[in-house]
């Protein structure tokens, strides 16, 4: 079928979430890891940052950035008439 | 079942899977009170082996199926919550379950790799595969391949792929059983595959993805208690705190203020001297190793004689030197290997590496390679755990592209409660060597030390080099397995918790087993069999060849796990570099870009398992001497990057063929841009419904 305006735009905004959140993915993995030595110096919770970061703090913004991915495209879905029929 | 409706199937489940919880929970409780009335460990191990590998037969044989779409896909109606729990115990292995801890103990920071690469690569699962994938909605990830690009060719290389990252993985979770089982039981390693193989086989051959699924569900049950109780008891213990994630950091002080003691310890720099002068010994024998084994071995028979001579001798003089002749290599072979091995005492002669450090390095170069080595293992294993098959093949399985995505959120809630433990864990036992089993005296170790020593020298050993009756660091040596397996007894819990423990470690490898050998079975089965050989094959036939395959594939790999292969792990890792450069690139163009040509994906597969198979064939010790390669491995490394990253090249390298033959070639047809539409909306009115 052809899609139309409306369907290219639910697209175009999924598109850009998903870049968002590459984004995000990318700092918190690659560029904190790549500071981490520098981050040892500061200390939270007792951890050293950079530690804490890979130990523990990317696993959780992983966590979240994945169950907001879910429900920011379920209501797109729906916003956009392309949700599926509830069975 | 027809008749009933999602939200009670998921009603029931829950209903089910409390009940079952609350009776395992029931079940370790009366075997606490037999332990307590007198019951022998053996028994114990016994009981634990056969209740839970009778649990998972039972599940298996009541999921039993002679349905295409249950068998392939589990009728497509896991619900979000428990495709999230399956997914869990389908990619948390024996590694992760017993290894990981142990080597997050030796490598401080640097093995976080592990922890953030498995993790973070679920991200990538969500946004570019796991919707889009549950939208296409077929069977396998070759199927994927097949329909999107069209033609067999591109099908076959994504069977080839799957077959080649999955059965070197299942032959050691395979293994893995056969060790855990052999431990517990006291049964023969050889015996122990076997036995595992049967509580694989159980699982899976009757009911394929349906029984996977649901027994899946029950082992992730079981591995999440096993790991965590000890963890808890242990952080208790320690910090007098109930959740060992919050608590650690206050661990993680002592054991750098501890590190710091050690270092300038003048006992402990005695041993590592001791060491040294050992490895450096063996160094300067092995130059000339006949010369050396001719003149070492006349020396000791001198020594023997003259001591016979001696009438004031000793006779514990005499009788040691007459070990020591006795114990003396048989051969200059066997000299050349004892000296080699002593020659490796030179790594345990450093300080303790400091914890919470990264990327530990003699000077700034080795700190950098260690830092791009890191990022780039991270790099591999997150788009390798985005692109192996069996974790994919489990997002086919929910009843629509909105579970879908929230499933991936729930496989990597259950995956991160492991995940986010095992850190604590290796603070909280490295809290424990550091303080309480360096400075004891040999003549009073702790109980875990010395059991576990008598059990095998290679998970535990201490040995008083400077005889000075007290242990120093540099004299311990404990081997990865041992941090999750003795923490139990380092936490001071009864047996049967070591016991759980080992059901936890066997459901783990069970389940993520049982997910590989479907992912090979299937892929036979569906995609060779089905799909290229007789696609006019009736339902009753394509189900006995997918279980025959399954039972052949699994006879297979059991037979090789026998054979105990040596570097198993690494094959293990690389696994995760050929999915990456094989998989990825494709599967991500095939779905974002529609100008994704067939030539395209064929030969950006090829390019990209190709060069990561170059690469580590010419950089890693082993393959080097299985192909024969003789040029030095320095020449080979670029960028000072290990064989085990190698996927680091192999997937830009995928994309940019992917991407310029695809520009080279011609468009795919309507039909396939259609296709690529249909996946990229949950719902499209008019569209042709194919799917479901």
């Amino acid at each position: 079928m052809q899609l139309t305006e409306k369907h290219r735009e639910y697209w175009r905004k999924n598109v850009r979430l998903t870049a968002i959140l590459m984004a995000i993915w990318f700092v918190v993995t690659y560029v904190v890891g790549f500071y981490a030595r520098e981050l040892n110096a500061i200390t939270v919770f007792g951890f050293p940052l950079g530690f804490y970061m890979g130990a523990q703090g990317a696993l959780i913004i992983y966590v979240v950035m994945i169950f907001y991915y879910a429900r920011y495209m379920n209501r797109l879905d729906q916003e956009y008439g392309v949700a599926e029929e509830d069975k | 079942m027809a008749t009933q409706t999602q939200s009670q199937f998921t009603q029931q489940l829950k209903k089910y899977y409390s009940v079952y919880t609350g009776g395992f929970i029931a079940f370790v409780i009366l075997l606490a009170i037999a332990e307590q009335m007198g019951l022998r460990p053996k028994y114990i191990g016994y009981a634990f082996l056969f209740a839970t590998i009778g649990l998972y037969a039972l599940i298996g044989i009541m999921s039993r199926t002679a349905d295409v779409s249950e068998y392939y896909v589990a009728g497509r109606r896991v619900p979000a919550f428990f495709n999230g729990m399956a997914t869990g115990a389908d990619w948390m292995s024996a590694a992760s379950f017993i290894g990981m801890a142990g080597g997050l103990y030796i490598q401080g920071y640097d093995g976080l790799a592990f922890i953030m690469g498995w993790t973070g690569g679920y991200v990538l699962v969500a946004l570019f595969l796991a919707p889009y994938l549950r939208k296409f909605g077929q069977f396998t990830i070759p199927d994927f391949l097949g329909e999107r690009y069209g033609g067999n060719i591109v099908r076959s290389v994504g069977v080839f792929a799957a077959i080649l990252c999955s059965f070197t993985y299942v032959v050691a979770q395979i293994y893995g059983v056969g060790i855990i089982t052999s431990r517990f039981t006291g049964i023969e390693f050889g015996i122990g595959v076997f036995v595992g193989l049967g509580g694989i086989l159980v699982c899976s051959f009757l009911g394929g993805m349906r029984a996977v699924t649901w027994t899946q569900v029950a082992q992730y049950v079981i591995l999440i208690i096993a790991y965590l109780i000890p963890v808890v008891w242990l952080s208790m213990k320690v910090t007098n705190f109930p959740i060992p994630q919050l608590s650690y950091g206050y661990a993680l002080q002592k054991v750098t203020e501890r590190e710091k003691a050690i270092t300038v310890d003048p006992k402990e720099i005695e041993v590592r001297g001791i060491l040294k002068a050992k490895a450096d010994a063996a160094s300067e024998k092995l130059k000339d190793v006949n010369a050396s084994y001719v003149a070492d071995k006349a020396a000791a028979e001198k020594k023997l004689a003259d001591i016979k001579r001696d009438t004031k001798a000793k006779p514990e003089d005499v009788a040691a030197a007459e070990k020591a002749l006795a114990e003396f290599p048989k051969d200059a072979d066997a000299a050349k290997a004892q000296w080699t091995k002593d020659k490796g005492l030179a790594a345990r002669a450093v300080p303790p590496r400091p914890h919470a450090e990264a990327f530990v390095g003699k000077d700034d170069a080795a700190k950098n390679t260690a830092r791009l080595n890191f990022l780039a293992l991270v790099f591999c294993l997150m788009v390798g755990t985005a692109a192996l098959p069996h974790i994919l093949m489990r997002y086919y399985t929910t009843p629509s592209v909105k579970q879908a995505r929230q499933s991936v959120g729930w496989s990597l809630f259950f995956i991160f409660l492991l995940y986010f433990t095992a850190p604590a864990l290796a603070v909280l036992v490295k809290f424990d060597v550091y303080t309480h089993l360096v400075g004891s005296s040999f003549a009073d170790l702790p109980r875990w030390v010395s059991s576990w020593a008598a059990v095998d020298a290679a998970l535990v050993s201490v040995k008083d080099l400077n005889m000075d009756g007290i242990v120093q660091l540099a004299e311990v040596v404990l081997g990865q397995d041992v941090i999750v397996l003795a923490t139990p007894e380092i936490a001071g819990l009864p047996y049967v918790i070591s016991g759980l423990v080992a059901a936890g470690g066997l459901a783990a490898a069970l389940s993520t087993a049982d997910g590989l050998l479907l992912t090979i079975a299937n892929a036979l089965s569906h995609d060779v069999y089905y799909k290229m050989l007789d696609p006019h094959a009736s339902t009753k036939r394509r189900l006995t060849v997918a279980k025959v395959l399954l039972l052949v594939v699994a006879v297979i790999a059991a037979s090789v796990a026998a054979q105990k292969p040596a570097d198993i792990l690494f094959l293990v890792s690389a696994a995760f570099s050929f999915a990456a450069a094989a998989f990825f690139p494709a599967l991500v163009l095939g779905i974002f870009w529609k100008r994704a040509s067939n030539w395209g994906a064929i030969l950006g597969m090829a390019a990209g398992l190709g060069i990561t198979f170059y690469y580590m064939a010419t950089t890693q010790p082993w393959l080097r001497s299985v192909f024969g390669v003789t040029s030095s491995i320095a020449d080979n490394t670029w960028f000072g990057i290990n064989p085990i990253s190698a996927g680091v090249f192999g997937v830009p390298l995928g994309f940019a063929v992917i991407i310029i033959v695809s520009l080279f070639t011609a468009e795919p047809s309507k039909k396939v841009q259609e296709l690529i539409e249909h996946v990229r909306y949950p719902h499209l009115k008019g569209s042709a419904a194919r799917s479901q």
